[in-house]
């Protein structure tokens, strides 16, 4: 297959994954904000700092409030990393590949597309948001659904996955990372914040029931990052996502520089796992982690995608 | 039959409808299923259309103000209908054409036959921009240089069906005849019950195999690929359909390079892998920096040097465009005759050369009433449209035509047949063209019907999508040896 559209469904992976998780993000952030009691340090700027918008929020807007941090985040055509912005770019990457995507993927993005355009500037100030966010995800669902019942799944699908998986890897530690800075951040941390914002976490990467059905305990910041970070079984989960990511890898041809590097990933993560969730060494592992995930998009493109 | 009593098409030649208001034969079904409908009725059918287009997502790129606009193709649902006996005279005609042309193009760059023996001038075709040194005694397999041509047909007045011109460069449009068959399919199934239409979805696997024959490697699995000049061209919607209807590869020029063995190639994830026939949508002064326009970075360096030895096989191949000028269209019922000793089964629209100096006389004294076009556009840019322009225009023009007199050809206003068309909950009449596609490889084929473009403009004549125009199921209907029988 061609390395400019092996790249192309790379980055259609990377979006769709980008999608559902914001619309997920945003969705339960705004609920959990209602949970809150007020003058908890829990605020917009964490939900900024996940998207990794906060400078960028910040360099515009200044001080962060409900109603500018949801236009900024879902509608704002000049934020290259708000909603609509991730919607549009994954239908490009469609749209760029469609000679190998089929066609019924290509009509479902196109609606998804249609329909972010109409209601998500309207779902930043208003009651529908719940509606319009949660038809966000369904259409990734049918997307990834689609693509994995009616795509041959040779190179091209491989590469799609590659790109899913690398983007929720990198969302699934950055939200560990800034859940457990706010706890750290605290003034009196509490039980009843700390088990209601973990809840959100796993809630946010669509982890909550699945966690209760494996963990079998009542919420523990301890049990949530192991989970997050190391269960094998739920698809959201970084050991879950690693393991996947290798396997994707290596059906591909030339791939050893990059499954060495995910090789590494599952150490790096049982070295995290023995950290004080506190300490700012966690803050430390988790960004290695980040790196390590930044060098394995190097190595692909490296060995796979057309050089400039 | 309520909707067709007050239609006037007010002297047009009516493809669905005659002066007596009835249905033509092989529209009874059809003017029978809109005669009922009211506006609410055709308002809901057009409406359905169009979310259709749009869901399908159907669309052509406009350049506004420095940014690349998708816009939904505009598609009116009446089709248009063509008997098949009718059209199994067009589809006869078209392929003495092609054929003729193909000779033409051969010729011109071997022996010059044509030439030698005084039918064509020399000065007609060696001045002509599109006729490329580069391509002196290059032979193409089958001696065929055009593989894919798209013909524009109009009925005027009189109820005959001219060749208006042959699109021999990279005509597009063929994606929107399919489409357009997919979205009647989805607003209107009951009608295809009730008739025999024949049917266009075969074309993506013509089009492939006319590819496979071009290419130059032995072998059941020739590597085809679309070459389009990338994402934000306006045609970029086609060159990914029918690659994607092929299950070929669609390429860019920065996938592609001229190996040390001159060999052309692909950039895989597996490195490079040989390319057989290359189905290039960009034109000949950017296929390739080496020899043409040396910024393009559409093309790949050295590809004409590859195709002139014979190691890939270019659709269409360079220097074909020398048979698409509009002077040498008027030269293509001497070329029929020439090379297949036959008449011409399908007549040319009368046309003036301004290159003459009789025709130039001529063409200045009644430019009012005249279409004057350059020999080398397309898309209907840089041409006049007497009857619709100004005096001041008129008169600007003349010293435009006497700078240049080769460069333009001069034809009589075409009273355009029309099609009913919805408009604002009523039916009315439009203009409409017929663009029919010709695939020439070992074999020649025609799509049934083609790509029935509509002028939406009350009165308008212009029916590219660029400007105003829409477009049209067409249906060939019932069939071709009913007479026989």
């Amino acid at each position: 297959m061609l390395s400019r559209v092996a790249e192309r469904m790379y980055w259609a992976g990377r979006y769709l994954e980008r999608v559902e998780t914001t619309a997920r993000l945003v969705s339960v952030y705004v609920r959990l904000l209602l949970d809150l009691p007020p003058n908890t340090t829990l605020g917009w700027r964490q939900l900024l700092r996940v998207l990794s918008s906060h400078h960028e929020f910040e360099r515009r807007h200044g001080e962060p409030n409900a109603a500018l941090v949801q236009h900024f985040l879902l509608a704002d055509e000049t934020n290259p990393g708000s909603l609509l912005n991730a919607v549009h770019w994954l239908r490009e990457n469609i749209r760029t590949t469609r000679d190998i995507v089929p066609s019924e993927g290509w009509e479902c993005i196109n609606e998804l597309y249609l329909m972010s355009r109409r209601e998500l500037p309207k779902a930043a100030d208003s009651g529908g948001r719940f509606e319009c966010l949660s038809d966000c995800v369904t259409g990734c669902q049918l997307l990834s659904g689609l693509l994995a019942g009616t795509m041959s799944h040779g190179d091209g699908y491989q590469f799609f996955r590659i790109g899913n998986y690398l983007e929720r890897a990198d969302m699934t530690t950055r939200v560990v990372d800034v859940a457990a800075a706010t706890l750290a951040e605290a003034q009196q941390p509490g039980q009843a914040l700390s088990n209601t914002l973990w809840m959100g976490v796993l809630k946010s990467v669509s982890a909550y029931q699945m966690y209760r059905q494996y963990v079998r305990r009542r919420v523990t910041a301890r049990d949530a990052v192991n989970f997050l970070l190391s269960d094998p079984h739920f698809p959201k989960a970084l050991g879950y996502t690693i393991e996947s990511l290798g396997e994707a890898l290596a059906r591909l041809p030339n791939h050893a520089d990059s499954t060495a590097l995910v090789a590494e990933l599952p150490e790096m993560v049982s070295v995290i796992l023995e950290l004080d969730l506190n300490s700012a060494a966690l803050h430390d592992g988790i960004d290695g982690l980040q790196l390590k995930l930044g060098q394995i998009h190097g190595s692909i493109e490296e060995t796979w995608f057309l050089k400039p | 039959m309520p909707n067709w009593r007050k239609y006037d098409s007010q002297g047009f030649y009516d493809e669905l409808i005659t002066p007596e208001r009835t249905p033509r034969p092989g529209a009874e079904t059809i003017a029978a299923a809109f005669a009922q409908l009211d506006p609410a009725g055709l308002n809901a059918r057009q409406q359905a259309a169009e979310r259709a287009v749009l869901e399908m997502g159907i669309t052509f790129t406009v350049y506004s103000e420095g940014q690349n606009i998708d816009r939904s193709w505009p598609f009116d649902i009446i089709p248009r209908i063509i008997p098949a006996q009718e059209w199994a005279a067009i589809d006869r005609g078209l392929q003495q054409r092609l054929t003729a042309l193909n000779c033409f193009i051969d010729d011109v760059y071997h022996d010059q036959r044509i030439i030698n023996d005084g039918v064509v001038p020399a000065d007609t075709v060696l001045s002509s921009p599109d006729y490329l040194q580069q391509c002196r005694n290059v032979s193409p397999k089958y001696g065929v240089w055009a593989h894919i041509c798209g013909t524009d047909l109009v009925r005027d007045r009189d109820g005959i069906a001219y060749v208006l011109e042959d699109n021999l460069r990279v005509p597009s449009g063929v994606s929107y005849m399919l489409e357009n068959r997919a979205v009647t399919k989805r607003v209107f199934p009951s009608l295809f019950a009730d008739l025999e239409v024949a049917t266009v979805d075969s074309y993506p696997s013509d089009l492939f195999d006319t590819l496979a024959e071009l290419s130059p490697r032995p072998g059941d699995d020739p590597e085809v690929v679309v070459l389009t000049p990338g994402i934000y061209n306006s045609a970029y919607f086609e060159h990914a359909y029918l690659a994607q209807l092929m299950g070929a590869e669609l390429v860019e020029g920065g996938d592609l390079l001229v190996d040390s063995d001159g060999y052309l190639k692909m950039r895989t994830i597996d490195g490079l892998a040989q390319v057989d026939t290359v189905y290039r949508r960009i034109n000949d002064a950017f296929l390739d920096p080496d020899e043409f326009n040396s910024d393009s970075v559409l093309g790949v360096a050295g590809i004409m040097q590859c195709w002139r030895e014979g190691k890939v096989a270019l659709a269409n191949a360079p220097g074909a465009g020398v048979a698409d000028d509009k002077v040498i269209y008027t030269y293509v019922p001497d070329m029929i005759r020439y090379y297949l000793q036959q008449e011409p089964l399908l007549p040319n629209v009368p046309t003036w050369r301004c290159g003459e100096a009789d025709a130039l006389k001529y063409v200045l004294e009644h430019l009012a009433e005249l279409v004057v076009k350059p020999a080398n556009e397309s898309g209907g840019y840089g041409m006049l449209v007497g009857p619709h322009a100004t005096r001041a225009e008129v008169d600007a023009f003349k010293d435009v035509i006497k700078a240049n007199p080769r460069n333009y050809i001069a034809q009589p206003t075409l009273a355009l047949s029309t099609v009913p068309t919805i408009c604002d909950g009523a039916i009315e009449p439009r203009h409409v063209d017929l663009r029919p596609f010709i695939l020439q490889g070992d074999n020649t084929r025609v799509t049934a019907g083609g790509l029935t473009r509509v002028a939406l403009r009350k009165g308008s004549l212009v029916v590219n999508s660029s400007q105003g125009g829409g477009s049209k199921d067409t249906w060939i209907v019932g069939n071709a040896d009913a007479s026989n029988r």
